[in-house]
């Protein structure tokens, strides 16, 4: 089993995060991974998408024409990626954002308002948090469980508090 | 050994040579490296090494050479316009058989170009722009953990062998993330028993002036110099049989043979894997060795083979050693991108299908 | 019985130089390895060499010394002093290799307040070369690529590079000194040993200008060489301390 996806949004969004979080919550399931990040010169409020792969088997190319799973938070970002999806493939879109509908009609489509559910917790930052939530429990490529152990493990130094800001951001969206 | 851990490139091979015994690093900033300096920065002066961030790439190779004669264990890095600055150097230490290792990790060229991944600087890297007869071994790694091991072993076979090696990667392998599992430290030697393990480094000769040493590149008569550099070129036959590594893929029983090295040959491990749904046999030679290039693998390729692809981000640059190693065998096409371009493992299958069809296979 | 009056320092060699008859460059050599033998350290010095005359000054040295390309010196010692920072490190660089090619190295390893002494022997000249102009040949002064003298307007002005050092907070101790008289030598003895002194006591960079002649470029007798030192080179070049620990400054 090899499941290829992007994620994709702005600098700032934690979209880098977001794909870190997956290939060492692979790991934690004794998975193989690769974690390739886009790099250019934009800092923060530039494009940024990373693609991550994981697998039961060593994998060979980082770098993937087709993906099993988008998850886009901005509009540009939907339109750059929505078509590298297989057929029956998965998009996650921050609907918060992104006020357009997917064209494909053969793929999963899940709207989550990432971005707003994010604010009404206080803390728009973690809406790369609520899409990771979204992500686990709509894709099930790594599991909720090992999601939640690698957010203990990002946040644990920064305290308690964030700790569990991000995993209540974590478990605030269900398909 | 330590567990999996998920490390970036740049911080792995980072890693790897402060585990590998490097105490000096000597470096500037320049994407896609900066992670190198940065982590280094960060971790050698706690680690009981040193770093300094040089004032140009001319400063950083000069450093490491100050360092390495000294008796140092050193470390240096950049990408690719920064290495050509630094190429004085390495002819420099190379003739005065002053052990660094170095890793570039490339970007496209000619020129500022781009950030972007590349392997344009295979020339750049195999055949140097420093003056004169000297030769630098090169490996190119293909994932994360490989370039871990050989950062590893370069900074061993730097010493054993008195002369830089030099570890060629691209942007994707520096700023992707893979599992690896890192090697155990080899202990820094202490400043006082470096005479010990290098009895030619310069250290101050103490109480005995007959031991006094001096590190140089400079011999006027040419006949000196002519028997110095037919003792580096002895010394690098015979280092050769130690150096040379290939991974070669049913090479035996191809229909075609593709040759890749680095990022470009696991995006062609996947091309060969498609490939073979399309009924079409494809093996895979990866010199891991750029320089001494492994020749003698390509006599493995069975005569039912159709064509040899050369398959680069650049022009054809390596494509001129595969030629020397099909030595008229095959025909030989290349498959490339350049300019930061990469191919998806798709691309490499298509091409390569063509190619193969093409030639009437 | 007679009394030697006239010794070979442990620190010189004993072998011919390559230098031309009244060049400056061995009395220099003298200085330096004079003083780390006083002070018994030749065994604990180790030397990073230029490009230019004294390129061979490791056969002449009685230290561990390396060569270096050329202007990298400071760069270099810079590496040799993390791996060996309790043994003097010093550069020996002349006005083409430290004022010109290598003018990036030297500054930073100034800046950076590198605990290693440079020793630089200024004669307004390449030599090794064959006499084309430097960054500090004299306005009007003759060079083969300046066959009229240094006009300003194709060849700008000379640069004081002690005076250049001792802006920058890492440079500790700057000294400009002659080699043209015996009083002067006397007084540069002292600079260098004052500047292996800063370095053992590890407070930054130490720089010492030697004032010295190449009366074959020049095109002028060993005498009228040191006679041209005095009266051209020293109203550019004063002499005197630019900075020192103490707080003495010019």
């Amino acid at each position: 089993m090899k499941s290829k996806m992007f994620f994709a949004g702005l600098g700032g969004q934690g979209i880098m995060l977001m794909g870190q979080m997956v290939a060492s919550a692979a790991i934690h399931e004794d998975k193989e991974t690769t974690f390739l990040p886009s790099y250019g010169p934009e800092m923060r409020g530039g494009t940024a998408n990373c693609t991550v792969i994981v697998s039961d088997k060593p994998i060979s190319s980082p770098q993937i024409s087709e993906s099993d799973c988008v998850v886009a938070m901005t509009l540009p970002s939907m339109l750059k990626f929505e078509p590298t999806l297989k057929p029956g493939g998965i998009l996650l879109i921050n609907s918060s954002l992104i006020h357009q509908s997917a064209k494909r009609t053969d793929i999963d489509i899940f709207e989550v308002p990432a971005s707003d559910l994010a604010a009404e917790l206080g803390n728009s930052r973690v809406a790369n948090m609520v899409m990771l939530g979204a992500f686990a429990r709509t894709t099930n490529i790594v599991s909720s469980a090992e999601l939640e152990k690698v957010i203990r493990e990002t946040f644990g130094s920064k305290g308690d508090d964030l700790v569990q800001l991000n995993l209540k951001a974590f478990n605030l969206w269900n398909p | 050994m330590s567990k999996k851990v998920l490390m970036k490139g740049n911080e792995a091979f980072s890693e790897a040579a402060i585990r590998g015994g490097c105490r000096y690093y000597f470096g500037y900033p320049i994407t896609p490296q900066n992670e190198v300096p940065e982590y280094m920065s960060r971790e050698l002066p706690k680690r009981g090494g040193y770093f300094i961030q040089a004032e140009s790439e001319i400063s950083a190779v000069n450093m490491a050479y100050g360092a390495g004669a000294a008796g140092g264990r050193v470390f240096i890095t950049s990408s690719s316009p920064g290495i050509a600055l630094m190429q004085e150097g390495f002819s420099f230490l190379c003739s005065a058989e002053v052990p660094t290792v170095i890793l570039n990790v490339a970007r496209g060229g000619p020129g500022i170009g781009t950030i972007q991944p590349s392997q344009a600087d295979y020339f750049q890297a195999t055949r140097g722009g420093g003056n004169g007869d000297y030769m630098i071994p090169v490996f190119a790694p293909s994932s994360i953990q490989e370039g871990v091991d050989l950062v590893y072993e370069a900074m061993e076979l730097s010493d054993k062998w008195q002369n830089p090696i030099y570890i060629l990667t691209d942007g994707i392998l520096g700023q992707m993330m893979e599992p690896v599992v890192l090697p155990d430290q080899v202990p820094f030697v202490d400043s006082k028993d470096i005479r010990k393990h290098k009895p030619w480094a310069i250290t101050g000769y103490g109480d005995d002036d007959s031991k006094k040493n001096v590190v140089k590149s400079l011999r006027l008569a040419a006949e000196e110099l002519e028997k110095h550099i037919q003792s580096l070129f002895a010394k690098y036959e015979k280092a050769e049989k130690e150096l040379v590594r290939v991974e070669t893929i049913d090479i035996e029983d191809a229909d075609v043979v593709i040759v890749a090295f680095g990022t470009m040959a696991r995006i062609a491990k996947e091309a060969i894997e498609l490939l073979a749904e399309q009924n079409i046999k494809a093996g895979l030679l990866r010199p891991i060795s750029l320089r001494p290039f492994p020749y003698e693998a390509f006599n493995k390729i069975s005569n039912r083979t159709k064509v040899i692809i050369s398959a680069e981000l650049s022009m054809g640059q390596m494509m001129q050693d595969v030629k020397l190693g099909v030595n008229n065998r095959f025909p030989i096409k290349l498959l490339n991108r350049t300019g930061g371009m990469i191919p998806t493992p798709l691309e490499i299958a298509e091409r390569t299908k063509k190619i193969f069809e093409e030639i009437g296979g | 019985m007679l009394q030697p009056v006239f010794e070979y320092t442990k620190g010189m060699n004993r072998v011919v130089t390559n230098f031309c008859p009244g060049c400056t460059h061995g009395l220099s050599h003298r200085l330096i390895t004079e003083t780390l033998d006083e002070m018994g350290m030749l065994g604990k010095t180790i030397g990073c060499g230029p490009i230019g005359c004294a390129v061979m000054a490791h056969k002449f040295m009685n230290v561990d010394m390396c060569e270096c390309a050329h202007g990298r010196a400071p760069a270099v010692a810079s590496g040799v002093k993390r791996v060996h920072p309790d043994n003097l490190v010093f550069t020996y660089q002349g006005d083409g290799d430290l004022a010109s090619i290598g003018t990036a190295e030297i500054i930073h390893a100034a800046a950076r307040g590198e605990n290693i002494t440079t020793f630089f022997v200024n004669n307004a000249i390449y030599g090794m070369t064959g006499g084309q102009m430097t960054p500090t040949t004299l306005v009007g002064q003759k060079a083969t690529t300046a066959q009229a003298g240094r006009i300003t307007d194709l060849a700008g002005f000379p640069m004081r590079v002690s005076e250049l050092i001792s802006t920058l907070d890492g440079a500790v101790y700057v000294e400009r000194v002659a080699l043209n008289s015996p009083g002067n030598v006397n007084k540069a003895k002292k600079a260098v040993q004052k500047a292996f002194d800063v370095q053992q006591k590890k407070l930054g960079f130490s720089f010492v200008e030697f004032v010295s002649t190449c009366p074959t470029n020049w095109g002028l007798s060993p005498i009228a060489a040191m006679d041209f030192l005095k009266e051209q080179m020293l109203p550019f070049y004063p002499l005197g301390v630019f900075k020192s620990p103490e707080g003495e400054t010019k």
